[in-house]
């Protein structure tokens, strides 16, 4: 039944499950019964298994990471996302979470798929053979699901404190995780993200001094500045400076400007890039 | 009609007042004396009696249906009410009734706070009493058992235990949602009173540990704090100490503020990254409503608990209907497995040896 899927078919089955998560999700919060968390789980696992076999089968096609165009970015980026999730949601049992991750998922994907010209020419080799820029391409990307999966954290602190707050404690609120451990679980992913980020640019920073020509500047300072923006958001949290309420808000208007500036990095490489861009099948 | 018959005979809340279930309750003794006495009553198959603070029922097997009437008789004898008194309140249904009446009692619809869970405990702890003693058979086993699997039922199925009901319970749900486990939340009670003492024995069933009790009266606050397994925490030292704790429930009968903004503001300069729960219990209220509007200050006062209490209970209510579809559909299976089992009469060597006894 699967044999001979292309690789966008099986990213297409991935997003519809994604979706069934999210419709799930919704359904049963409208009911205002439990969330039907382990049906969700067992959802996402599906839809996690099909991307990863149509990213598997992309980046056979492309020789190396998929992450030639936005719709390769946008795609590895849910998938690190629900990579992250598997791991955090099991760990730390946080209701809603996994329907709050289907819905990001769904939302990454679907878009993506939807824009024909995202991924209208598929660059093969892109990182000219060389396993250090694609291991910094791919840390990057996976830092930025991990501050998806941290905007989602943080967007759910925000409801649980509005809910707190305003004394509206019923319906789908009562189903949100406690305030406390929102906040610690926003804490440590944003750490991760750091962490990975800052190893991503370690890798890339080596490459680019020895050959600063072949790096677009803009690229450079959007990424820089990405880092810098989450680095400062943990110095000012653990430093009691940058709390609470505050802390949310910023991290997930930071997460919207990283999802706005992959536009610019991603558009930088373009001219520069050594392979010439093949048409990608239709 | 031949065969054996299944009854429940007592009286509940529903229609029993307060004064006149003090006169129902039965006391340790009476109720060792009461059971010993019932077994021995000719044509009583199977009986188990449960009586808790605001219901007194047997549900028996007999094999005529003028055995519930001595039932009644050996109780009211016991009781000191007339046949006459007690039936103005007298619950009493029989077969499929009985059967439906247990299940609704098990998942807690017949309760007078509704959907509360205590009653399931109540009842096997009853039925464990009465199977450990023979009083037990092939029909009340049966029916006690899928009584105890259709409450499980109902409260997966329905929304009627979602949602704390009384003041004390609604404020460690608040708790909960801000902190998550309660096992390392550090809790103040300020004042000694009644609602207080409630409020810290809801918290400490729900794993709060580490407890503390402030009161004017130093002497009033140990001896709380002992009956509590808490520390005492000298009134004067409470607004300095603020920061130390993750809840404060004040409870004070002071007329003015005893938790000032002032206090509350130097509490979260030491601890700006740990939510603060403040819980104002007291009329007029010990804590300032300005606090509300500080960062990871979450201020509840009587009004607003009470609100969510009744809340809670508005939407128990509205599951009534479904939870009783739910249990109707039971009931009926298990009448139609039971009532075989009544017609065949196979009840008869019930708690034998107590029989012997007797």
């Amino acid at each position: 039944m699967f044999a001979g899927m292309s690789d966008r078919s099986w990213l297409w089955l991935a997003a519809e499950c994604y979706l069934a998560g999210l419709l799930l999700g919704t359904y049963t919060l409208v009911r205002g019964g439990r969330q039907a968390g382990g049906w969700i789980n067992l959802i996402i696992t599906a839809g996690y298994i099909f991307q990863l076999v149509g990213l598997g089968l992309r980046g056979h096609a492309v020789g190396g990471c998929p992450l030639g165009n936005t719709f390769e970015i946008f795609q590895f980026t849910a998938w690190s996302a629900i990579t992250l999730y598997l791991v955090v949601g099991v760990t730390f049992r946080l209701s809603l979470l996994g329907f709050f991750t289907a819905s990001l998922a769904a939302a990454l994907t679907l878009v993506s798929l939807s824009i024909p010209a995202w991924d209208a020419t598929r660059r093969a080799h892109i990182f000219g053979g060389n396993g250090w820029i694609e291991l910094h391409a791919a840390l990057a990307l996976f830092s930025y699901g991990v501050f998806a999966l941290l905007a989602l954290t943080s967007a759910m602190y925000l409801l649980r404190n509005y809910s707190l707050k305003s004394k509206n404690l019923g319906g789908w609120f009562t189903f949100l995780p406690s305030i406390y451990d929102l906040d610690h679980i926003s804490v440590r992913l944003l750490i991760t993200g750091v962490a990975i980020m800052t190893a991503a640019l370690s890798v890339g920073a080596t490459y680019w001094l020895r050959d600063p020509e072949r790096v677009n500047p803009v690229k450079i300072v959007v990424t820089v500045a990405i880092w810098a923006a989450y680095s400062a958001a943990l110095a000012m949290r653990l430093h009691g400076l940058l709390l609470a309420k505050r802390f949310s808000w910023f991290l997930v208007g930071l997460f919207a400007a990283a999802l706005i500036s992959l536009w610019p990095v991603d558009n930088s490489r373009h001219p520069k890039e050594p392979n010439p861009a093949v048409q990608a099948p239709r | 009609m031949s065969g054996d018959h299944l009854f429940v005979l007592g009286a509940t809340h529903h229609t029993a007042p307060l004064a006149v279930r003090e006169r129902l309750s039965l006391p340790a003794e009476s109720a060792e004396a009461l059971r010993t006495e019932l077994a021995g009553l000719p044509g009583l198959r199977e009986f188990t009696m449960v009586s808790t603070c605001n219901r007194i029922e047997f549900y028996g097997v007999a094999s005529a249906p003028t055995v519930a009437a001595e039932v009644q008789r050996a109780f009211c004898e016991r009781q000191h009410f007339t046949a006459a008194e007690f039936e103005q309140f007298r619950l009493s249904l029989t077969g499929p009734g009985a059967v439906q009446h247990l299940l609704e009692v098990t998942a807690g619809l017949d309760s007078q706070m509704l959907g509360e869970t205590e009653i399931l405990g109540q009842v096997k702890e009853a039925y464990g009493e009465a199977q450990a003693r023979g009083h037990t058979g092939a029909v009340l086993n049966r029916v006690f058992q899928k009584a105890f699997q259709s409450a499980k039922h109902v409260r997966s199925n329905t929304a009627i235990t979602e949602g704390q009901v009384s003041i004390a319970n609604v404020a460690v749900e608040l708790a909960g949602n801000i902190f998550g486990s309660l096992a390392q939340t550090r809790i103040l009670l300020v004042g000694a009173g009644d609602i207080g003492e409630k409020t810290a024995k809801a918290f400490q069933s729900r794993g709060a540990a580490a407890l503390s009790v402030a009161s004017r009266r130093l002497e009033r606050a140990m001896e709380l704090a002992n009956q509590l397994g808490a520390f005492a925490v000298p009134f004067w030292l409470m607004p300095v100490k603020l920061a130390d704790f993750d809840v404060v429930a004040c409870a004070t009968s002071a007329p003015d503020v005893v938790v000032t903004l002032s206090a509350v503001q130097a509490a979260m300069r030491r601890r700006p990254a740990r939510p603060l729960f403040l819980i104002d219990l007291a009329l007029p209220r010990d804590i300032d409503p300005a606090v509300a509007d500080l960062e990871n200050v979450f201020l509840y006062n009587l009004d607003d608990l009470a609100k969510i209490a009744e809340q809670n209970r508005a939407a128990r209510e509205a599951e009534i209907g479904k939870c009783r579809a739910l249990i109707v559909e039971r009931a009926t299976a298990l009448w139609r497995q039971v009532e075989p089992r009544l017609s065949g009469g196979n009840a008869a060597n019930a708690f034998p040896q107590v029989k012997a006894e007797s």
